[in-house]
């Protein structure tokens, strides 16, 4: 049966609003609306998505598959599931979120604005795309805007950060893309499904070792190993995973206040997104193979960016830490769901626990952590340019509901009960404790610091005598309660009705746990 | 018996031009002695141009084949005479302008004589004929090679080509005398038969080498090549032209006879895996010295003159190649190559003529620009330039893939491919020179006081001319190749 | 229809040659239409082909007997693998037509060779004639000299020499294998398809191939024979570096494919593993020295020889997929490297005067020509091989098909890859997002112009649409790869 192109129409709106905002007449403002437009646009189909999602199947839904070029493996193969749709919905939040913090850039804004929306359909292009050929091509148009948008109206130190950021991420994406060749040479498919499929009974090691082992490589594991290391590469300096997160913190700090949302609150998600749709059905058993220094690295993260973010003094750095904690907690939940457990049922509950954890923490984490930039990036507009954790104070007088509504998302990133963030890391926990249990409790020292710092930043921030130079501080105007409302009101319904979420995460976590 | 009226019918072309020199000499003696240089010039050249007309209408509606002891008349002899007589209407017509003697008179009737001197080459039967001609050809052209008398290095050129070609001349004659030692027969026909049935002795083989070291002088073939630069530099560019192109093929004509006719059984080898003493053995080494010698020399030339000369040293030994094919291509393949190079290298000599007149010296500085100044002009230079270096679709490329095919097919088993190899080679080393002209002429900016450069309407007219010739065969050589073939079916050639 | 590609670009040539000297406007507008026409003509050509011909047979355009005493014909004809270079020389002939735009000296006589070239490259590409194909082939040469010597830039003449005289010597190479294959199967006749399906000796095939391929190859950048191209590519204005590295190079590797691989299958199987390590040396060492370069369009220079590897090393695997990576890659080469060319040579370097790393990189170049910036950056992502442009399919098809036959050499290639990608990110950083300094004063530059847009939409469109619809060339080279032509190439084993 032929259905409605929904997933393709969802990519493709951003990229024709991309068009259009370039070839825009330079009207004041008139870049920024017709791209916002564009943004709710797409953000109208992808609640069409959700409304017409059926929780009960568990496989793909809204499937097209095209063949493009048969003799080479490649269709073009869009289908989602409950993590798709997640994560489509998120993308489809931010970016208008993001736009709307945007709307007072006066440089070149038709550019700014187009390459917010190619982003945009680089986003739902990767989330929706099942066969690695246009799946990678949509990877990289996240790449390529993103560098930009921090190069150009980036902070003083923008071309550093913004070229480190683009190396990184390239040779990340280089080193999939020949272990992707690789596979390919090896097994003629480049279908996600597909090479799940025969991944699941073994097959996909041995049809690498059969083609490609014999001179280099003495053992199957050997050769599996560096492939899935090649993999592993890309998605662990997009997460980032410690130590491949290095180009972070310069380039959220140094970005510009829409992109470093965008950056922190659906890109990093692609890395995750990448570990379960792609990373975790193929390799499963190199997965196990590694799963302890894996689970070390994830907790160094969770723990080490914490202790980092403790230690800076620029507030958006620290929300840039913070961040990587954040997603940190999802790599935790990730690789402890890989635990060898046999074939019992007795662990599938915690498992499929720390998926749905992971899951909702992608989501929540990406709601919370750009409207902690946003907030940040409203202190930097009112102070002319300073964010330093020591340049404020009292500003709970001057500003009560900008301080409120921040204190809310900092709770929420703290993982407060009845805020969004609680669900989404109890879960984690829930599910890791029995599994990993070492893993877990040493990342509870990162809630810990987590919670030192953030109330530390409420601490000096809105506490405490006002300076003189912050008595006239402006608390937020109505445009900007306008925007932030719909987020923070998410906050507390999926906080308090955390079902929304788990109803549509629950049967892609199980499908997941399925496949290995 | 063919009567001696019927004779004197059947050369009147040869009695036209010779009496068109007398004519001219008198006509400047006699009428023309207080005008102006420039009408005599007009004048008597065009008295010259005449004669060369009027020649080439008789042969052209005359069928008067016939072949007797000393001379034969042949379609393919009348046809290379038509070919001679235009070339030297082209050179006449490049003299009009000429300022470099006030002897204009003198100049037409030695061209004239030496043009005639030419034709009876053609005709040649006997080898005494043969020699006599070459007498009447080569005298001329020593006189008329020192006539620009305000220049030193036109007496050396001339001094220098005419003791050269004496030895030579020497050469030719006691390898004549001992072939006619050998077989008692002064006719090719004849030396030809008694070869074929007598035991071929070692003293063959001197006189093979004696005669064809002659002949070698007067196609500049290296190792007796020596004179050419000097007088192509030395001699009036008119004359340079008429050496080069008109001497040339009438040259190889009778080289072609004589090896062919005259030394046929002492044929030998060249072929790569087997090597027999004859002449082929020795055209090759001829072959190759030329286009090494020829090439690397002209590489460092800065005179437009010598480098055109070191290039036809270059190319006569292409022109050997042409030794090597068989039966049914080795004619076709010489004559297309020696025709088409000279009407070549007759309109190089042209230009340069051409631009000398104008003041300039022929160095390669003084051209710089040209290709602005003298669009016409140098768009001709650009012809014939490309086409000596065989780059299609000019003659030039089809004459040397023709020669270079013939060559490799001639022998079995591709014996001699090595031979083609070099002259491959070398040929592609020559594009180097020739660009550096062309390099003058279209990419370096003129000198700051370089005036506009009027080239006279006859003479510009009759480059153009040959430069369309030379784009017109090789687009479609297949014309005078099927020219060839009609008028080689009926030759005297016995192969 | 196809055939008319030829015949516009030389009348268009022609008649440039005939306007005004003055006349820029004139010249440009001419040019433009000229090319326009050229490549309307290849897109119907293409349409009609795929209609017609859906089995990838040879379709005969032109065919007539030309030089009958040689077995000369004048034909032309296509196949997918033909159309697919001639749609390439149709786009980057507009192309280069756009970016020149802003010359200003001679510019007529610019447009006219750069068409004669165009139209010689064509005529390659079309012909079925051996001889045919070699005058092409030869044409060819002298306005890529001339487009180098008058309007390039660094060290012109001698980077103009260098290239005429590698590619005549090359060319010359060939010439000897044409014409020994010529003999050798005695068939009196240079048709391709017909000396084809002559068996040659395997003794003979062993050298003639060798000889063939490497003639051709050197002008498409086989190591060590390479050295040309980077001299060549810095020398040239940009329109020429543009066709130099886009389509003059692909002429190599395509006369390698038709004329060495068709009619000499024994022979290439003797030299298969030589030629693909000298190929996978090529990619790794011209990554490698344009990783260390300061100038940037020596860096583009040596990039162009380590992609023309990839084609080398996808004919030496003789598989269907390797051949068809091979063909693709030619044709995504051509583009990516006249886009880059045009992005280093037209927007930068006649704005900023300097190609040099470290001169460049304090300009902000990013901020002052962003256009150019995201233009680069695309064109370098293209280079790289990323998916969604053209190089990924190609380069997958070739890894894809040498995987099986040279694993070892396969992952060498690899580590080109990477290297290639190391390259280009330096050359975006240096050159257009360094750190600089806010303090220094900004140069003034003219911004972009409608025409260079033009110019690199249309590049990068073309190289975006066969990134996602690779179907549209492969559409035209599958068939043709299992046609009877290439039937001998699969002997022994799978395609």
């Amino acid at each position: 049966m032929k259905t409605f192109p929904l997933l393709t129409l969802l990519t493709l709106i951003p990229l024709l609003g991309g068009g259009v905002t370039l070839l825009a007449s330079s009207r004041p403002k008139l870049a920024h609306r017709i791209a916002l437009v564009a943004s709710l646009l797409a953000l109208a189909v992808a609640a069409l998505l959700w409304a017409a999602f059926d929780t009960r199947q568990a496989g793909w839904q809204f499937v097209e598959r095209l063949a493009w070029v048969p003799s080479l493996g490649i269709d073009y193969h869009l289908g989602i599931d409950g993590l798709g749709l997640l994560m489509v919905l998120l993308s489809a939040l931010i970016v208008p979120f993001a736009m709307l913090a945007s709307w007072k850039i006066e440089n070149n804004p038709k550019l700014h604005f187009a390459l917010m929306l190619f982003l945009e359909a680089g986003l739902f292009g990767t989330f929706t795309a099942l066969n690695f050929f246009h799946w990678f091509i949509y990877w990289e148009l996240g790449l390529i805007p993103a560098f930009f948008l921090i190069k150009i109206w980036g902070g003083p130190r923008r071309t550093r950060a913004a070229n480190q950021f683009f190396i990184y991420t390239l040779a990340g994406s280089m080193a999939m893309l020949l272990a992707f060749l690789a596979i390919y040479a090896a097994t003629g498919l480049f279908d996600f499904g597909q090479l799940a499929e025969l991944a699941r009974k073994g097959g996909l090691d041995n049809a690498l070792f059969a083609k490609l082992g014999g001179s280099f490589f003495k053992s199957k594991e050997t050769l599996a190993a560096v492939i899935f290391l090649g993999v592993f590469l890309g998605f662990a300096v997009k997460a980032p995973l410690m130590p491949f997160h290095t180009w972070l913190p310069s380039a959220y700090a140094e970005a510009p206040t829409g992109t470093s949302m965008l950056l922190t609150g659906a890109m990093s998600k692609m890395g995750v997104y990448g570990f379960l749709r792609i990373l975790l059905p193929l390799f499963p058993a190199q997965m196990r193979a590694m799963q302890t220094p894996l689970l070390c690295l994830a907790v160094a993260t969770i723990v080490f960016s914490a202790a980092a973010a403790l230690a800076q003094r620029d507030l958006k750095r620290m929300v840039a830490y913070s961040s990587i904690n954040h997603v940190g907690y999802c790599l935790l939940g990730i690789f402890a769901a890989v635990q060898l457990t046999g074939d019992t049922a007795a662990w599938t509950t915690e498992k499929a626990a720390a998926l749905n954890g992971v899951m909702l923490q992608m989501f929540n984490h990406g709601l919370t952590a750009s409207a902690l930039f946003y907030f940040v990036g409203l202190i930097e507009q009112r102070s002319g340019g300073l964010r330093g954790l020591n340049d404020f104070g009292g500003l709970r007088k001057a500003a009560p509901v900008f301080c409120g509504l921040m204190g809310i998302t900092l709770f929420a990133s703290l993982g407060l009960p009845g805020l969004n963030g609680f669900v989404s890391e109890f879960l984690i926990f829930k599910g890791s404790l029995p599994l990993v249990g070492w893993a877990a409790a040493v990342s509870t020292l990162g809630l810990l610091i987590t919670a030192i710092f953030l109330l530390a930043i409420l601490q000096q921030v809105f506490s405490g005598p006002v300076r003189n130079r912050w008595a006239g501080w402006k608390d937020l105007t109505t445009g900007e309660r306008l925007t932030i409302a719909p987020v923070i009101a998410l906050m507390f319904v999926f906080g308090i009705c955390p079902q929304i979420l788990i109803r549509v995460a629950n049967p892609a976590a199980l499908a997941i746990l399925k496949l290995f | 018996m063919n009567s001696s009226l019927d004779w004197m019918i059947a050369l009147v072309p040869e009695e036209i031009v010779i009496v068109s020199a007398l004519a001219v000499l008198v006509l400047d003696f006699a009428i023309l002695r207080r005008r102006t240089l420039a009408g005599r010039a007009a004048a008597v050249g065009a008295a010259a141009c005449l004669g060369c007309v009027a020649a080439m209408v008789w042969i052209a509606r005359g069928q008067d084949y016939q072949a007797g002891e000393m001379l034969a008349l042949t379609p393919l002899t009348q046809f290379l005479k038509m070919v001679l007589l235009a070339l030297t209407l082209v050179v006449a017509v490049i003299s009009f302008g000429a300022r470099f003697s006030r002897h204009i008179g003198e100049y037409f009737a030695l061209l004239l004589l030496a043009t005639a001197g030419l034709m009876l080459l053609i005709s040649s039967e006997n080898l005494l004929m043969i020699f006599i001609a070459l007498e009447l050809l080569s005298l001329p052209l020593y006189v008329l090679t020192a006539f620009d008398k305000s220049s030193a290095a036109s007496a050396e050129a001339a001094l220098k080509y005419f003791l050269f070609g004496s030895v030579a001349a020497a050469f030719t004659l006691f390898g004549i005398s001992l072939l006619y030692g050998l077989t008692g027969d002064l006719q090719l026909g004849g030396i030809a038969e008694k070869l074929n049935t007598q035991p071929v002795e070692p003293i063959c083989y001197v006189a093979l080498v004696m005669t064809l070291a002659g002949f070698a002088f007067k196609v500049a073939a290296a190792p007796m090549h020596f004179w050419a630069p000097d007088v192509y530099e030395g001699a009036p560019a008119p004359i340079a032209c008429f050496i080069a192109s008109g001497s040339k093929v009438a040259s190889f004509f009778v080289l072609a006879r004589i090896i062919v006719d005259g030394f046929g059984p002492l044929r030998g080898s060249a072929a790569w895996e087997d090597f027999r003493a004859g002449w082929m053995p020795l055209l090759a080494v001829l072959a190759v010295l030329s286009m090494v010698a020829g090439n690397l020399a002209a590489l460092v030339q800065t005179s437009v003159k010598r480098l055109l000369a070191y290039s036809a040293i270059a190319h006569g030994g292409y022109a050997l190649l042409a030794f090597f094919g068989n039966s049914r291509q080795m004619l076709p393949a010489l004559f297309f190559y020696v025709i088409t190079y000279s009407l070549t290298v007759l309109g190089a000599f042209a230009v340069v003529a051409v631009v000398e007149n104008s003041g300039r010296r022929d160095r390669l500085a003084d051209w710089a620009g040209l290709g602005r100044r003298a669009p016409l002009l140098s768009a001709c230079m650009f012809v014939f330039m490309l086409s000596l270096a065989g780059i299609p679709p000019l003659s030039g490329f089809f004459g040397k893939f023709y020669v270079f095919t013939a060559a490799v097919a001639g022998t079995p088993h591709l014996g001699m491919l090595w031979l083609v190899i070099v002259a491959v080679a070398a040929s592609a080393i020559s594009l180097y020179y020739y660009l550096q002209v062309l390099k003058e002429i279209y990419a370096a900016e003129p000198a700051a006081d370089a005036k506009p450069f009027r080239p006279p309407h006859a003479a510009l007219l009759s480059i153009a001319l040959l430069a369309g010739l030379v784009i017109a065969l090789g687009c479609a050589p297949g014309w005078l190749l099927a020219k060839l073939s009609v008028v080689l079916n009926t030759s005297v050639f016995r192969l | 229809m196809l055939a008319w590609t030829i015949y516009i670009s030389l009348l268009g040539a022609a008649v440039l040659v005939l306007l005004p000297p003055e006349s820029r406007r004139a010249a440009r507008i001419t040019a433009l239409f000229t090319a326009l026409a050229g490549l309307a003509a290849a897109l119907c050509g293409a349409a009609q082909y795929e209609r017609h011909v859906p089995s990838g047979a040879v379709a005969d355009l032109v065919n007539f007997s030309w030089i009958a005493d040689l077995g000369i014909h004048f034909h032309l004809a296509a196949d997918g693998v033909s159309i697919t270079l001639v749609l390439l020389t149709g786009i980057a002939a507009v192309a280069g037509v756009l970016f020149s735009w802003n010359v200003e000296r001679r510019t007529r006589e610019f447009f006219a060779l750069y068409l004669a070239l165009i139209g010689g490259v064509y005529g390659v590409f079309l012909s079925f004639d051996l001889f045919l194909l070699f005058v092409f082939y030869e044409i060819a040469i002298i306005p890529k000299y001339f487009l180098i010597a008058v309007w390039g830039s660094t060290r012109r003449e001698y980077g103009a020499m260098k290239l005429a005289l590698y590619s005549l010597v090359g060319s010359a190479m060939v010439l000897i294998g044409l014409i020994a294959a010529y003999v050798v199967s005695g068939a009196h006749s240079f048709d391709l398809i017909e000396l084809a399906k002559y068996p040659f000796p395997v003794a003979f095939q062993n050298w003639a191939f060798l000889l063939v391929f490497v003639g051709f190859a050197v002008l498409a950048g086989l190591w060590p024979f390479h050295t040309w191209a980077p001299t060549g590519h810095v020398a040239a204005p940009t329109a020429a570096s543009m066709l130099l590295a886009g389509v003059v190079m692909k002429l190599g590797a395509y006369g390698a494919l038709r004329v060495a691989m068709t009619l000499f299958p024994d022979g290439l199987r003797t030299w298969q593993n030589e030629i693909a390590l000298l190929a996978v040396i090529g990619i790794v060492y011209g990554a490698t020295v344009a990783l260390v370069q300061r100038d940037i369009k020596f860096v583009i220079g040596y990039s162009s020889v380590s992609h023309m590897g990839f084609v080398l090393l996808g004919l030496m695997t003789l598989s269907q997929i390797g051949l068809s990576g091979a063909v693709m890659q030619m044709f995504s080469h051509g583009i990516i490297a006249g886009l880059l060319f045009a992005v280093v040579g037209r927007m930068v370097y006649d704005r900023t005067h300097t190609r040099d790393l470290t001169e460049l990189q304090p300009m902000n170049l990013s901020a002052l020509a962003p256009f150019a910036a995201v233009t680069f950056v695309v064109a370098g992502a293209a280079s790289m091989g990323l998916p969604g442009f053209s190089g990924f399919i190609a380069e997958l098809q070739v890894l894809a098909g040498a995987w099986a036959v040279f694993p070892r050499l396969t992952i060498l290639a690899g580590a080109g890859i990477l290297v290639g990608i190391a390259f280009m990110v330096r050359v975006w950083i240096k050159a257009f997002f360094a750190e600089n300094d806010a303090k220094a004063a900004p140069i003034q530059i003219e911004p972009i112009s409608m025409a260079e847009r033009a110019g690199a939409f249309v590049l990068l469109g073309t190289t975006v649409l066969i990134g996602l619809w690779p179907g549209l060339l492969l559409n035209l080279i599958t068939p043709t790869l299992h046609s009877p032509l290439f039937q001998p190439l699969w002997k022994g084993g799978q395609p």
